[in-house]
C-alpha cells in the first residue's frame, strides 16, 4: 500500500496540522518507508491467531481489569488547572469553538 | 400528518448516563453541579501515561439497560478509540466501542399513538422496534459558551463530566412518524429509570438523543438522511423531526436535493439549521483501545443481572390485569413508574379491594400528589393508610363522598383515616335503633306529607330521606334509612 502525498495531506488535516509543500515532499517517502517496513508482517499467516487487544502481556494479565464503583479523591480545581496554558474562572480557556 | 405520497424514515440514537458513583475509567466522582474541573484526575484529564481501569458497576448497569430493552449481551466486547479533536475531549479520542459492542440484536414492544391537532393521544397500539446495539463509552466534558467573560472570543472547558459512563442505544430506522419517535424515547426513559440504570432526565442532560431523518416518495429507496442534534427534551425532538420532514419534502418538491448534514434544533426560532455538512465531517479512525483488555463477561453474568432486576413494566402490567382484574389503560397508568406500581400493590393488599384502590389512586391520590409536586414514593399518605380508608368505605363506616374529604385531610395532616373519622365524628350511624328513632320523629313531624304519600304520591320518599339525613347531620347509613322509612311510611 504505497503512501501518496494526498494521504499525508489528509492525515495532517485530521491531526489539525499545517504542513508546507516541502514538508509534504519530505514526509511522504519517509512515511511510505515506515508502512513498507511494517508490511513485512503480512508475510506471516495470522488467520488462526486472535487479534491482540489491550493488556495481553504477562504483566498486563496480572493487572486487575476492572474496579469497584467507589469515588476517590480527585485533583481538585486548582491542581487540575495548574499546568493549563490559559486557565480562567475555574475553566480551561480556549479559542472560541462553535 | 405526513403529506400524501411521501414516507418518512427515522432512526434514533440515545445516550444515557449510567447511575454510577464514579467515572467509567477512573475514581473521580460523577456528581453533578460541583465546582468546574474539581472532579478530575490524570486519567480523565488525558495526562500522558495515565491508564484507564473499567468500573464494573458501569458494566452491570449497562447490562440492566440492555436486558430491559430486549438486547442480547455479547460475552466478549472490545473498547475502541474514536479519534477527533474538540476542546471537551482532552485525550483527542473517546473510548467507545465499535465493531464488537457490548450488546446487540434487540427488539422491544412499546405502545404508540396517533395524536390529534392539540397533541392528545387518540388510540394506543403496540409497535415493535428493533434496536441495533447498545454499547458502553465515556462522555466528553462540557464546553461553556455563555455566562463567562469574552465569550465572543473564548470558550471555556469543564471536564467534570469527562469520563462519565454512557450507554449509547441505536435503533434501526423503524420509525415512520415523529410521535413514534416520541413514544420510543419515553419508553426507553421509563425502562432505564425502572431498572435503576439511569436517571434518564433530559433536563439534567443525563439522557440525550439524536435523530436521523430522511424522506422518500412511497415505494422508493432510502433518501439522504439528516442528523438532528440539540434536542433537549422529548417534545423538542418531536418538533424538530416534524419541521425536518416538511423541510425535506418541500425542498425535493421544489427541485432541490437534501444534503447529508448535521442540523441543530433552535427552539426559539422553531427550526433546524445546519451545524456541519458531511463533506467536512470526521473520519474517526476507530481502532481497538490498547490500554484496555477485551470486556469478557463471567459465566452466568446475564442471569445474575436479570435476577437482580425488578419485574419489568410490561410484565407487571400484565400481572396487574391478571391478578387484580384491572383494565389495560388502568394497569398501564399504574405501571407508568416503579414507585407508583409499588404504591398500588401495597394499597391493593391493605385494602383487600384492588379495583377500589386503583380507582382511588388514579383519581384522588395522583391529583393530590401532583398538586404537592411529589412522586408516589414521597406520598404523605402511606399505601397502607389508603387501604385502611378503602376498608372503612367497604365496611359501611363512612360514605364514598365522606371518604374523599377524609383523604384530602389525610394528605393535609398526615393523620390516619380512622383518626380523622373519629375526630370529626364522621362515622355513619348504622345502629338500627337510632335510625328508627330519627325516622319516627321525622314522620311524626310531617303529617301532611305522610298523608299525600299514603294517597299514592310515592315521589315524596325522597323528601323523607332528605329530612332524615338532615336530622342525622348526614351520618345515617343511607341504605338503612331507606329500608326503615319504607316500612314506617306504609304504616
Amino acid at each position: 500500500m504505497p503512501i501518496t502525498e494526498a494521504d499525508v495531506k489528509k492525515i495532517a488535516e485530521l491531526a489539525h496540522m499545517e504542513i508546507a509543500d516541502e514538508e509534504l515532499r519530505a514526509l511522504t517517502p519517509q512515511m511510505a518507508a515506515i508502512v513498507e517496513y511494517v508490511e513485512q508482517l503480512n508475510e506471516l499467516d495470522t488467520s488462526s491467531v486472535e487479534p491482540a487487544t489491550g493488556g495481553l502481556t504477562p504483566e498486563g494479565e496480572r493487572t486487575p481489569a476492572s474496579r469497584e464503583d467507589a469515588a476517590r479523591p480527585s485533583l481538585g480545581q486548582k491542581l487540575a488547572l495548574e499546568e493549563a496554558p490559559d486557565p480562567s474562572h475555574g475553566h480551561f480557556r480556549v479559542p472560541k469553538v462553535l | 400528518m405526513i403529506k400524501e405520497g411521501w414516507e418518512v424514515v427515522i432512526g434514533l440514537e440515545i445516550h444515557a448516563q449510567l447511575s454510577t458513583e464514579s467515572k467509567i475509567f477512573c475514581g473521580c466522582s460523577t456528581r453533578f453541579g460541583d465546582e468546574p474541573n474539581s472532579n478530575t484526575c490524570p486519567v480523565c484529564l488525558g495526562l500522558p501515561g495515565a491508564l484507564p481501569v473499567l468500573n464494573w458497576r458501569a458494566v452491570e448497569l449497562g447490562a440492566r439497560a440492555a436486558l430491559a430493552l430486549g438486547l442480547e449481551l455479547n460475552g466478549r466486547s472490545v473498547f475502541a478509540r474514536k479519534n477527533y479533536f474538540y476542546p471537551d475531549l482532552p485525550k483527542g479520542y473517546q473510548i467507545s466501542q465499535y465493531d464488537q459492542p457490548f450488546s446487540e440484536r434487540g427488539e422491544l414492544e412499546m405502545m404508540t399513538s396517533v395524536r390529534d391537532e392539540s397533541g392528545h393521544a387518540r388510540e394506543w397500539k403496540p409497535m415493535k422496534v428493533r434496536i441495533l446495539r447498545l454499547h458502553l463509552e465515556e462522555d466528553a466534558g462540557k464546553n461553556v459558551h455563555e455566562g463567562l467573560p469574552e465569550t465572543d472570543r473564548f470558550s471555556y472547558v469543564d471536564l467534570n463530566r469527562a469520563g462519565t459512563p454512557l450507554a449509547e442505544i441505536v435503533t434501526e430506522p423503524d420509525f415512520r412518524t415523529s410521535w413514534e419517535a416520541y413514544d420510543y424515547v419515553n419508553h426507553v426513559r421509563r425502562a432505564l429509570q425502572w431498572v435503576g440504570a439511569s436517571e434518564a432526565d433530559m433536563e439534567k442532560g443525563n439522557l440525550r438523543c439524536e435523530a436521523n431523518v430522511s424522506v422518500r416518495r412511497t415505494g422508493e429507496g432510502f433518501g439522504t438522511k439528516v442528523e438532528l442534534k440539540n434536542l433537549n427534551s422529548v417534545r423538542f425532538m418531536q418538533k424538530a423531526i416534524e419541521f425536518e420532514i416538511e423541510r425535506q419534502i418541500e425542498l425535493i418538491e421544489s427541485g432541490g436535493r437534501v444534503s447529508q448534514e448535521t442540523r441543530l434544533w433552535d427552539d426559539h426560532l422553531g427550526e433546524t439549521r445546519v451545524m456541519r455538512s458531511k463533506e467536512e465531517a470526521h473520519d474517526y479512525r476507530y481502532f481497538p483501545e490498547p490500554d484496555l483488555p477485551p470486556l469478557v463477561l463471567p459465566e452466568g453474568f446475564a442471569e445474575r443481572v436479570r435476577a437482580e432486576m425488578p419485574e419489568l413494566p410490561e410484565a407487571r402490567r400484565a400481572r396487574f390485569m391478571d391478578e387484580y382484574g384491572l383494565s389495560y389503560p388502568d394497569a398501564s397508568q399504574l405501571t407508568s413508574g416503579r414507585a407508583l406500581a409499588d404504591y398500588f400493590e401495597r394499597a391493593a393488599k391493605a385494602s383487600e379491594n384492588a379495583r377500589a384502590a386503583s380507582n382511588w389512586i388514579r383519581s384522588e391520590v395522583l391529583r393530590e400528589l401532583e398538586a404537592a409536586g411529589r412522586g408516589a414514593e414521597e406520598s404523605p399518605v402511606a399505601p397502607e393508610e389508603l387501604g385502611a380508608l378503602v376498608r372503612l368505605v367497604d365496611g359501611g363506616k363512612i360514605s364514598g363522598k365522606q371518604a374523599k374529604d377524609v383523604l384530602v385531610e389525610m394528605f393535609r395532616t398526615g393523620k390516619t383515616a380512622s383518626a380523622i373519622v373519629e375526630e370529626q365524628g364522621l362515622a355513619q350511624v348504622s345502629d338500627a335503633g337510632e335510625i328508627e328513632r330519627i325516622v319516627s320523629e321525622v314522620v311524626a313531624a310531617n303529617p301532611k306529607q305522610l298523608e299525600q304519600y299514603r294517597a299514592g304520591k310515592e315521589s315524596l320518599l325522597g323528601f323523607f330521606v332528605g329530612q332524615v339525613m338532615k336530622a342525622s347531620q348526614g351520618k345515617a347509613n343511607p341504605k338503612l334509612v331507606n329500608e326503615t322509612l319504607l316500612k314506617k311510611l306504609k304504616g
